[in-house]
């Protein structure tokens, strides 16, 4: 991505989305970009479908980012990123945590979790990198650290340098969990020069 | 909280509006959470030298605000939409009385209704209450029109409301540290009964001293410098405020745009000549025809909501379809199974309402986490209106059904939606003499807005010891005789304690207690996670119709079922996600087979 994006955010709350978009933000920021970034609070981030929209460039103005108009997409969740598939555009780039949460109607035998969703975006011919953030983060030994995997491929997309984000992670993730909180985002850049 | 290539401050609206308050030397501050206005006094009370609560209700927050600010310090109070309807009562007066030191209501809406029961825009308060409305468009302006309002409350002897909406509060953006600033009002009682009394006499005269202020802002409005316009390509003109200007400047980067930081009284000159200047007016705003209608009223021709959509959230993309017809996106959405909010796992809230479910009875339900019960498969609420809605509802159906009614209908309130609007409703239930049943989901916690200490917490919003509500003590006092406190993990009690309590021919109120698992001290504590022995698993789903996220149905074929030693027509087996399960126990009471138990056993 060049000199202005849109980053569109999306999971299931709780999935720790939103320090995922502060990591972004501040590693934007510090590279001297102007950011805005729009958040939603209260009963949407009790496990239902969220967002967080990050725009960054020269000038800013919306901090929300329209219909077609998403550049980046950073699902967390499979099934969530074809969710969002009205903010993409023919050059999206998708990034999916293809760790699969079932929402109500699945978990309960209702419906079935769409069989090989993401075929409804690559058949669009939309680029979408997967990977199991899950099972990355289980393997840095805190599953929770799902968030910053996500940031770490997302960073290899973005003008800002690694260093820039571990200088941020030093600044903004407690100690106790600083550690393991960098080798999860290093883990997600390699993965990301793996896969292409 | 510096950003390092930068001074200034990465902050959400919310975040900003604290720092004004700060800036603006405010003494005393009082609001009742509500999404999405919650981290404005949650900020606030981290800073020195500002008096911060948690109020009960957003009716209290502001008459303790206007209090202060009659002993002349600068006053603060905050609140959601809705809050504002709960205010309702002193903010119309205290447009007569006037202030003596500053105060300033912050008013979130909440267009598209992320958080609430309706989107209605309180810029219509503004109007009919007489006051001065500001709206700014980012955190930036946010803080800078906090600072401003309480200059103009001092200057006009005015309360006056900044209005923010969720994508101000809730979006993060740059804002710059500015001086501290205060009042030159005295600290001090002064008696002014002509000013405070407000009896007939004295407010026929504050009525035109009201009158009178609102043409001397109106004149201020003029040139007023956040009233702005930026000339640009004269064939369209547009005229907005708020997050909407942002929206314009980003779909329509040439064109004309009249930006109102003071959306009430407005500039009428201003705006008369700006419209004549432009080949063709728009005007864009979220939700209302606000100033649609006051602009039509001048006798100007505009556009407004013949094309821009009156309800829900507006972007960039909505508004240049709504006006040139093209539409930025590209792809239609594809059909997925919904993902709506849920309970946590381990929530207290679903073992009640899973007991409800099997009582067969209309349940009265109220504002919070706990309205989550409608969905399926927990389906127990039947009704949800605003704070005490349930409580009085209740009474309501019990009156109009007589007898026939008896054992049919229930309410369930929040602790801290009891303590905001259910006591009145309790008493009245008392009174008036009915049989009607009050549940109070007493989680220690006001928990949709994100755990904000309440009257019954023990805790005050600094994290400070406070006394301590205590229900069963007061329902006692409200005369109602039969009061029954239940763990609502423990579903069979609670069930026959249901059954009991909503049957009873007299006014009974039930506490369902436990913690909600996001309070510290719950976060903290070692759970025992629990999990499917699928040897055990009949497949009967008798524990999915929990609805707890942390359990999931794993359909399987005849082959596999075969494999897993499972009867032919065993469908499948429910399974427990470890890493989400908080170890409430719900499900293992609820399984017959012994196919649950706790990790440790296993």
């Amino acid at each position: 991505m060049g000199e202005q994006g849109n980053i569109l955010f999306c999971g299931v709350g709780g999935q720790g989305i939103l320090l995922a978009s502060e990591v972004t933000a501040y590693s934007l920021l510090a590279a001297g970009k102007e950011v805005r970034k729009s958040e939603v609070h209260g009963m949407a981030q009790r496990g239902g479908s969220v967002t967080a929209n990050l725009r960054y460039g020269t000038e800013v103005y919306s901090p929300l980012i329209s219909a077609g108009e998403a550049d980046i997409v950073v699902s967390f969740e499979m099934m969530e990123a074809v969710r969002y598939l009205p903010f993409m555009h023919n050059d999206t780039k998708v990034i999916v945590n293809t760790h699969k949460i079932y929402p109500p109607a699945v978990a309960t035998g209702k419906m079935g979790y769409p069989e090989n969703v993401l075929a409804e975006l690559t058949s669009r011919n939309i680029h979408v990198k997967e990977l199991d953030a899950f099972e990355i983060a289980s393997n840095v030994g805190e599953v929770r650290a799902v968030n910053i995997v996500m940031v770490g491929v997302l960073s290899t997309y973005l003008p800002v340098d690694e260093q820039v984000y571990v200088d941020v992670m030093h600044e903004r993730i407690p100690e106790r969990f600083r550690d393991v909180n960098i080798k999860a985002f290093q883990e997600g850049r390699k993965i990301a020069a793996q896969t292409g | 909280m510096t950003a390092k290539s930068t001074d200034k401050l990465w902050l959400s609206g919310n975040e900003a509006l604290a720092l004004g308050a700060y800036e603006a030397g405010v003494k005393v501050a009082s609001g009742y959470p509500g999404t999405p206005s919650t981290e404005i006094m949650e900020n606030l009370s981290k800073y020195e030298g500002v008096y911060t609560e948690w109020a009960p209700n957003e009716k209290v927050g502001l008459e303790v605000a206007l209090g202060a600010s009659f002993v002349g310090v600068r006053a603060l109070a905050t609140m959601k939409h809705v809050g504002m309807n709960v205010a309702a009562d002193p903010l119309f007066t205290s447009s007569y009385t006037g202030i003596r030191g500053g105060l300033v209501i912050i008013n979130a809406d909440d267009p598209e209704m992320h958080s609430s029961q309706n989107e209605q825009d309180n810029r219509n308060y503004a109007f009919a209450a007489k006051l001065p409305m500001l709206e700014p468009c980012d955190p930036e302006e946010a803080k800078e029109f906090l600072k401003t309002a309480f200059w103009i409350s001092e200057g006009y002897d005015t309360p006056v409301i900044v209005r923010t909406t969720t994508r101000i509060a809730h979006v993060k953006g740059q804002v710059a540290p500015g001086e501290k600033t205060g009042s030159s009002v005295k600290a001090e009682i002064v008696k002014d009964a002509a000013k405070f009394v407000m009896l007939p006499a004295n407010a026929r005269n504050r009525r035109k001293f009201v009158t009178e202020r609102m043409q001397r802002l109106k004149d201020f409005a003029e040139s007023f410098p956040e009233n702005r316009i930026e000339w640009g390509d004269g064939t369209r003109g547009f005229i907005t405020s708020g997050i909407s200007y942002m929206y314009v400047k980003e779909a329509f980067p040439d064109a004309s745009v009249l930006k109102l930081g003071m959306v009430w009284p407005l500039p009428e000159k201003m705006i008369r000549s700006f419209a004549e200047q432009v080949d063709e007016l728009f005007i864009v705003e979220e939700l209302d025809p606000f100033l649609e209608l006051h602009i039509k009223a001048m006798g100007i021709r505009c556009h407004g909501k013949d094309l821009i959509p009156a309800e829900g959230e507006l972007n960039p993309g909505i508004i240049k379809k709504a006006i040139t017809g093209e539409d930025s996106a590209k792809f239609a959405p594809v059909a997925l199974p919904p993902r709506p909010p849920n309970m946590c796992p381990g929530c207290p809230h679903r073992g009640l309402f899973y007991a409800l479910s099997k009582q067969k009875v209309f349940v009265a339900g109220d504002i919070g986490c706990y309205t989550l019960g409608f969905l399926p498969p927990l389906s127990s609420m039947d009704s949800c209106v605003c704070m005490g809605a349930g409580v009085s509802g209740v009474h309501g159906m019990a009156k109009a059904l007589g007898e026939e009614g008896m054992g049919k209908e229930v309410a369930v309130i929040g602790d801290s939606t009891f303590v905001h609007s259910g006591i009145t409703g309790l008493i009245n239930i008392v009174y008036n003499n009915s049989y009607s049943t009050v549940i109070i989901v007493d989680n220690r916690i006001t928990a949709m807005t994100g755990q904000q200490p309440n009257p019954a917490s023990g805790t005050t919003i600094k994290g400070e010891p406070a006394q301590m509500l205590n229900f069963e003590e007061l329902c006692r006092a409200i005369g109602v005789k039969n009061v029954v406190t239940v763990n609502p993990h423990e579903i069979d009690a609670t069930k026959k304690v249901l059954k009991e309590e909503i049957n009873r021919e007299e006014p009974s109120v039930v506490i369902s207690r436990a913690p909600c698992v996001l309070i510290p001290s719950e976060k903290k504590r070692e759970k025992v996670p629990y999990r499917t022995a699928i040897e055990n698993c009949t497949g009967c789903k008798a524990c999915l119709g929990l609805g707890c996220p942390a359990i999931h149905w794993v359909p399987v074929t005849q082959e596999e079922g075969a494999k897993l030693g499972f009867k032919e027509k065993q469908k499948g087996y429910s399974e427990i996600s470890v890493e989400l399960c908080n170890g409430c126990g719900q499900c293992a009471e609820l399984c017959k087979f012994d196919a649950i138990g706790k990790e440790e056993g296993r």
